[in-house]
This record gives structure tokens, sequence and C-alpha cells, in this order.
């Protein structure tokens, strides 16, 4: 009984302002981080999905609204708005398999909110799990957050025309597969976002996700660009689970394919075979 | 003076009773059997028993394979040598792309089990396009995996108990066994066990590693189902009486069959082959294959050539030969190896109550029908077992999406008494051993995933091998066209029209037969024309095929533009139609499309067509076409906006 209540003791006392969180964060460690008041969870699913029911203590900030004005200095007022201070450690969660919290969770990191983790598991998950939920709003004092661009995780259009002729350069494509054959960037390898959830969480376990990503050839000093088909939320899932399988090296291209075909930029395209035909959607 | 014992007491009652309670005692225990039987029934549906998984597949051969692509990858194997090792896993390459497979989950006996098909969804997901493939032969396909992936598809499997080991290049292909086997009303036995434990027994075996080319086994249920004549090995099922009066259980053996750019029927090799012969009887032969086959020209090797070339006779006294040499030379211990009670169901299968004739057996369906009777008249059978019944699942060309895997096993579990699917040649699923009650719920519950269409069991049923969409040797689409074909007939209510019902169409995108285009009441198989000075996909059409042990391999009659094809089959249909409809007054009235089509064959016609010549003049309108500048489109493949131009590359059926 004593150790047990000193395990759980030390647990919560582990959990404090400075508290690294991991890139992906388990159930069992938010809950400890709720119960430590120490932690602020972003729901980024719809505003009305939140008022319904969400995850205690979480503040709601759709991804529709940070795709409005993804400018870094917005992006620190709503941290503050959330009462995110520089040391808050932040959770994102959402109910799309972790793609829309890849998205604003790498938009934190952008602009220098380091400590983000993504919930390793969707909202939806967490109640099958029987998790408990709260309906009230949450709101917390302002906090003040600087900010601090971490430019070596984003690139443009520009970038990844000059990038794609460096042979050290990947640029990986998260969309499936049949849209990657249709047209992609010139050079890029699929990696399509299917391929790196799995079925209890949203992202493989890390060893996994090296094992698949090293069958490929793909080795760990690699610059890698990974990009999708238009506001980079496949592409932020992939950036986590290159980050998860231990890649240093990782940008996003969040404007994507949209963008750069927009721009007229050259394609690659695979018109030899009539795979659409093969789908039964 | 009856004992009757009372079950809360304990106790045994004497009684003498009069006539009334002898009534009432009946009525009880009539009430009691009831009881017993829907207990039974009612069990079942709640806890179906799991049916033990054979486990196929290895670990250490995917992690062999992921070794094998980074050494190829780094130069370290030759493109030669890479192939054969990736063939003999399982792995094809897609069209005109090198850097992705085509991976071929074997499903020996066609038997898959719902956490198989789960696993199945999400590799696909996961790897290749969201959807799987139903083939002719009873495999699972997964279309555009990259290269790189496909050991990790292969861990998938093994993890569900699957494999592709042996599923192409030269070995002995997934062995396949009637759909109906085990539920059929003319079958002497249920044959699936052996189907699986000569595969068992095949599989990794280092006899057949290295064939002169791929070798094939089908089972059939009885003489009407499954492709025993259009196989290396074809095998009925059959018993004998013997002189002690005891009843023996044995096969008619067919050797020598096959379809390709050229086909052959297969032989049948003795009457009757006991069934502690059969193993030898397929060693033998296997043998006598690896030994004389041709491994030279890569177009002539299949054994149907080797027996052709020989001449039957002289096969068969070597075949017979070469038995007694395999059962004086092998081992007790090898024999063993071939372990037929292991793939037994030993699982007590619940009987059913007979309820009501159900509308399909009797009833007339009409375009008004409600759509459910309609799908009960297309897609399901009743069973050997009274009160059970098989229910198809209509696929497009064999294509299903993850999601609608993940609703077929949860259907399997609710309501297959015997917890397993079965995928037949005809592209699609048969779900057995469900109740009659259950029927409407099973609907439903496919209905809600769109997995409900009518036609299974009916002419609309397309086949259509994969074509131009993932094949090297495909030259047209003749997977969408299958898809076209079904969706039109569904379209046009000709599922429930009995007099096509048992008509099929196949088609494939080449010669080589993938989608078994000759054993096809009217088969089409792809190929390029120039007409109008325009390059366009055309098929071939054959007619009067037809599978079975009584099968013959159909008549190439004319070649239509792919574009052509669904009308010139209606115009068939409606030619058909004139004719009965003349006929109506004779009484020979009830013909069906199949039999007209047989008749015409043989130049035994009546009325306006009594021979393919007079066939061919009828359909001469239907296929000529504009001029490609009139109509362009015509002259384009299914599934493309652009010019037509017959691309392959090098096919590895044979590598």
């Amino acid at each position: 009984m004593t150790t047990a209540v000193t395990a759980r003791k030390k647990k919560e006392a582990k959990v404090s302002e400075d508290f690294k969180l991991p890139i992906v964060c388990d159930a069992d460690t938010l809950r400890s981080l709720i119960r430590g008041k120490s932690v602020r969870i972003v729901d980024v699913r719809k505003a009305e999905d939140y008022q319904r029911e969400h995850i205690p203590t979480a503040v709601s900030l759709p991804l529709a609204r940070v795709l409005e004005n993804d400018a870094p200095e917005k992006i620190v007022a709503f941290l503050e708005e959330l009462g995110i201070s520089d040391s808050t450690p932040v959770v994102v969660y959402d109910d799309t398999f972790g793609a829309l919290a890849s998205r604003v969770a790498w938009t934190f990191q952008y602009i220098g909110h380091d400590n983000t983790a993504l919930l390793e598991i969707t909202f939806k998950q967490w109640k099958e799990l029987g998790l408990e939920t709260e309906k009230q709003e949450c709101t917390f004092p302002r906090a003040r957050h600087s900010l601090s661009i971490k430019k070596d995780i984003y690139v443009d259009a520009s970038y990844v025309e000059a990038a794609k002729s460096q042979p050290s350069t990947l640029l990986v494509d998260s969309r499936e597969r049949l849209n990657y054959l249709t047209e992609h960037i010139p050079g890029a390898r699929n990696i399509p976002y299917t391929m790196v959830g799995s079925e209890g969480s949203i992202l493989r376990k890390a060893e996994e996700l090296k094992r698949l990503i090293e069958n490929r050839g793909i080795t760990n000093d690699a610059e890698i660009i990974t990009y999708c088909g238009s506001v980079g939320t496949l592409s932020g899932l992939t950036y986590y689970a290159l980050k998860l399988a231990g890649f240093k090296n990782v940008k996003l291209y969040p404007k994507s394919f949209k963008e750069w075909k927009a721009l007229g930029k050259p394609k690659e395209e695979f018109k030899d075979a009539n795979y659409w035909d093969l789908s039964a959607e | 003076m009856v004992a009757v014992y009372c079950r809360s007491s304990g106790e045994s009652l004497l009684i003498s009773p009069t006539s009334t309670e002898i009534y009432m005692i009946r009525l009880f225990m009539l009430y009691i059997l009831m009881k017993k039987s829907r207990e039974a029934a009612a069990a079942v549906k709640s806890k179906p028993v799991p049916k033990p998984n054979p486990r196929w597949g290895r670990e250490e051969e995917t992690e062999i394979f992921a070794k094998k692509v980074r050494l190829f990858r780094q130069g370290k194997i030759s493109d030669d040598d890479f192939r054969r090792f990736r063939l003999q896993h399982g792995a094809y390459s897609s069209r005109l792309r090198m850097d992705y497979s085509m991976v071929r989950i074997k499903v020996p006996g066609g038997e898959i089990t719902p956490e198989q098909l789960e696993k199945i969804a999400s590799l696909s997901e996961a790897f290749s396009i969201g959807s799987a493939h139903v083939s002719t032969r009873q495999n699972i396909q997964l279309h555009w995996v990259q290269l790189e992936d496909v050991s990790e598809v292969m861990r998938g499997l093994v993890e569900a108990g699957l494999t592709t080991r042996e599923a192409c290049g030269n070995t002995v292909r997934n062995v396949m066994c009637s759909h109906f086997a085990g539920v059929c009303p003319s079958e002497a036995f249920d044959a699936t066990p052996y189907s699986k434990a000569i595969a068992r027994f095949l599989l990794r075996n280092p006899m057949c590693q290295n064939l002169p080319r791929k070798f094939k086994i089908n089972f059939s249920c009885c003489d009407s189902h499954g492709l025993v004549r259009v196989a290396d090995i074809g095998l009925v099922p059959t018993v004998k009486s013997t002189d002690d009066g005891k009843t023996i259980r044995g096969f008619r053996i067919y050797l020598g069959g096959g379809l390709g750019a050229a086909s052959f029927l297969g032989h049948l090799l003795e009457d009757f082959t006991p069934e502690d012969r059969l193993l030898a009887t397929c060693m033998a032969t296997i043998r006598l294959f690896d030994r004389h086959g041709n491994r030279e020209n890569m177009a002539r090797n299949r054994m149907r050539y080797l027996v052709h070339e020989m001449g039957w006779e002289k096969f068969q006294r070597m075949v017979l030969k070469e038995r007694s040499i395999v059962e004086m030379t092998t081992s007790y211990s090898t024999v063993q190896l071939f372990d037929i009670k292991s793939h037994e169901d030993t699982r007590q299968l619940p009987k059913a109550l007979r309820m009501t004739k159900l509308p399909m057996l009797n009833g007339k369906i009409t375009n008004d029908t409600p759509e459910y009777e309609r799908w009960l008249h297309t897609n399901a059978v009743p069973q050997k077992q009274e009160g059970h019944f098989t229910a198809f699942i209509t696929l497009g060309a064999g294509d299903i999406t993850a999601s609608q895997l993940r609703i077929l096993a949860s259907a399997i579990r609710d309501y297959s008494a015997e917890a397993v699917a079965r995928n037949t040649p005809q592209q699609n699923f048969a779900l057995r051993y469900v109740r009659e009650i259950d029927l409407p719920d099973l609907y439903g519950k496919l209905a809600s995933a769109g997995l409900a269409n009518p036609g299974a069991l009916t002419v609309a049923s397309a086949v259509g091998c994969s074509g131009t969409t993932s094949c090297n040797l495909a030259i047209t689409n003749s997977h969408r066209l299958a898809k076209e074909v079904q969706r039109k007939f569904l379209e046009l209510g000709l599922d429930i029209d009995d007099s096509l019902r048992d008509a099929t169409i196949k088609i494939s995108g080449c010669p080589n037969s993938c989608g078994q285009h000759e054993i096809a009441t009217i088969g089409f198989f792809g190929g390029a024309t120039r007409m109008n000075n325009t390059m366009m996909p055309t098929y071939t059409m054959l007619f009067g095929g037809s599978a079975g042990e009584a099968g013959e391999l159909g008549r190439a009659v004319m070649r239509v533009p792919a574009k052509r094809v669904i009308d010139t089959t209606l115009k068939i249909i409606e030619l058909y139609k004139n004719e009965r409809a003349a006929a109506a007054a004779a009484e020979d009235n009830d013909e069906t499309l199949h039999q007209w089509i047989i008749r015409l064959i043989k130049g035994q016609g009546s009325g306006s067509i009594k021979n393919l010549d007079d066939m061919k003049a009828a359909l001469a309108q239907v296929i000529q076409l504009p001029s490609p500048q009139q109509n362009p489109d015509a002259y384009r493949d299914y599934g493309s906006d652009s010019l037509f131009t017959a691309k392959t590359a090098r096919g590895e059926c044979a590598a």
C-alpha cells in the first residue's frame, strides 16, 4: 500500500512544467499530466465537437482556424490566448487518425513551441477505452509566449525545386498510392499516410517504422521533405512518423502538391496502366 | 407403464398414462426436442467455433525477402536470379513498373477466415491501393505494392496464417477446391481436406521448387462444379463399392488440361483412383513433368504440351508406371506428411430447422420484386444440409475495398456457422452454412456496405482478369470491361432472367486465359486491331465453353471492338430471345441461352440463326464503328482518354 502511494507520488512529482514530452504521448502519461495540472491539451476538432465532449481540461483550437491564418505571429497569439507559455507541455489530439493533430503540432513547433506531442490515440479511441471526458469549455489565464521560428522544419516550393536535384535529399509523397501513381512531384517517393498508422494508435511503434523505412533503403542521414495533397495534414503525420523512426532532418512542405500544381511546376505522371479501375470504391 | 424423469427433482416417476397423458407426454417430448434444436442453433449463432488455422506462412521468409530486395537494389543479385526468387515468393512485377509488385496471397482450398480477411484489409490500406482483388484461381491479390514493402505485407500475412510462397513462378500454384465442397447436394464426399493436405504436402517441397513451368491442381465437389478439365491435375471425388460391401473413397483424376494461348482439356487417368493412391498419383505426375517437361521453349512448357506432344496413351502409361515406382520407393514418413485428417473439419456443425420455402425456389422474379428477394433468387442456394444456405457476395471483377472486407469478416462471424468464407473462381465470395432465418439479416448487413448486389450466380457476374490495370502482358482493360458488363446487365435486370442464368461471360486482357474466357458461354480475350487506319482495342469472342467434368473449350467466332462488346452481347441475347419467341409455339421452349449457343456451334440452330455464320452476319452491324474523326472514343479502351497503343512487357508467368 505504502509503496503504491509512493510510486504514484513519484510519478506525479515527475510531472512538472519542465516535463519533456516524447513525440507521441500515450493516454496513461496524459492522464498523469492532467492530474498534475501541468499540461495544455489542444483539441483540434471542429468547435461543435469540442463543445459536445472533450478530454478533461482540453482547450479548443480547430485546425480550420490555424489554416485560415498560419502566420507565425497569429499562432503565437493563439498559444497565448490558450494559456500556453514557453514552458507548457502541449498535447494535441484529433479524431482523424492523427493527421489534423500533426499539422497543428508541427505549426506549434515551427513557431518555437518545441515541447509539443501528439496524443497516441484519437478522441474516438479515448472514448472507446472508457476514459473520462467532460463538456464544459476550459479557459485558462492568458500566457506569454515568445516567437522563435524553427526554420529547419519548413520548406516552400522553391526549396523543394532546388532540393530535388540533391542526392541526399528525399522527397516523400504521403498521399494514397493511386493518387501518387497518377501524378507527383518528380523524384518523390511514396510513403502513404496509411502506412504509418496502426490499429490502436495513430502511429506504429518506433522500431516498426524504422524497419519499414529502412526497407525502403532510406538512410538516417538523409534530409527528408514530406508533402501531401493540399494543406500538410497527411504529410504532417508522415513527418512525425519519420521523427519517431529516428530521422533527425525532416521537413514539411505544408502548401504541398496543391500549390506545386498551381505554380505550374513539373509533374511526373504514369499513364501506362489503368490502375484506378482496380479500386472497388 | 412409463418412466418419466423429472429434471428438477432428479426423480424418476412411474406412471400408467391414459391416452390424453400419452398425448401430453408426446407433446412435451416434442417441445423438448424443438427446444434443444433451437438452443443448438442459437448457440451456434452466438458462438461460431473458429476453424483451426493451418498456418501456411513462415516469418523467416519475410526477413529473407526483405534482405534479398536490399541486395537486389545494391546490385548484388542479378535481375534474373532476383526475379526467380521474387516469383517463388508470390510477387509479380506490376505493369511496366518493376518497382511495384502484385502480391498474390494463396487461399488453399479457397477457405479463408474472418481474421485473415481483416488482415488483408489493413494490409491493402497500408501498402496497396485500399482494395483487394479475388482472382479466378482462389487467390487474393494486392496490387501496386512497392517492392520494398512486400516483405511487410508478407509479415502481416504470416501473422494471420497466410502465405504467398509459391503463388507465382514455376511451382505448384494455389490448390483450388470447389466452393461447394462439403455442401454440394451431388458430391460423393467433401474434397476440401484432400485439397488442403496436398497443398500442404507440396508447399516448400523440393520436388516442386523448380519445375519446367507452373503447375495447377483443382479439386471439384461433383461433375459440374469445379475446373477439373482445365488444370494439370483435376480431381473429382467419387466412391466405389468393394466386393466385401464396403464403400471406399477415391477420385476421377484428369491430367494435362489447362487454359492459355493454346488450351487443352485434361484426360481421365483411370476410372477410379482410390484415395490411398492420390498422393502417389500426384507425385508421379509432378515427377514426370519435372523430368520430361520442356525447359527451353517458354511458350510451350506447361504439362499440357508435354501430354499433347507425347500422346495421351503414352503419358498415361508413364504415369501409371511412375506411380508404382513412387509407391514402392516412398518412405512411410513421407506418406505421413500427406495428412488429410489434420485438415478435416471435426467441429459439430449445426442442424437447422427447415422453415419456409424461399421465393427463389418457386417464385417468379420480376423487376418489381423487392431487392432482397431478387438477391435471394440470384445469390443464394440451398445446401445439402437442410435449412442451410450458401449466400454469394457479388463483387465487380473480384474487387473489394478494405472496409467491405471488414464487414464481410463480421458477417462471417455473425451468420456462417462454419466461420469461414470461400472465394470462388467467379471472383466472388461464398458464405456457407447460413441459416434460412438469418438470410434477411445477412442481406441487410451486406447491403450496408454495398456488398448485396444481386446476380452472383447469373450471367451478370462477369469475370475479368486484371488486364491493363496491373498486368505486364495485358493488351486491353478486361478488368474494367467485366465491371461494365456487370453494371449494364444488372441495370437491365438480366440477372433475374432464368433463361440466361446458366450462361457465363468471362474476359481476359490477352490470349493467356487468366480470365478463363475459354470456359465461358461467351468469352472474350483482348488484342489490338487496326481499323480505319487507327489502332484500337478489340476482343476475340468465343462461344460455347463450359467448366465441369463434361466441359468444352469455347470456339473463336469473331473480333469485336472493345467498346462494342456490351452491345454485341446484348444483341446476342436479343437474337436468342427472338428465336425463343418464334419457337414459343413449339414444345422446346425452355432452352437456355447457353444451350442455344451450343446448338448453334453444332450448326443445329433453327429459324433465322442456324449456325455461327448466321450469327456473325447478324452481328455485323453492331460491330461497325464510325470513323475515328466522328467518334474517337469508340477507338479508345475503357478507362482511357487517349489514343490506344498496345504496350506490353515481358511476362513473368514463365520466368
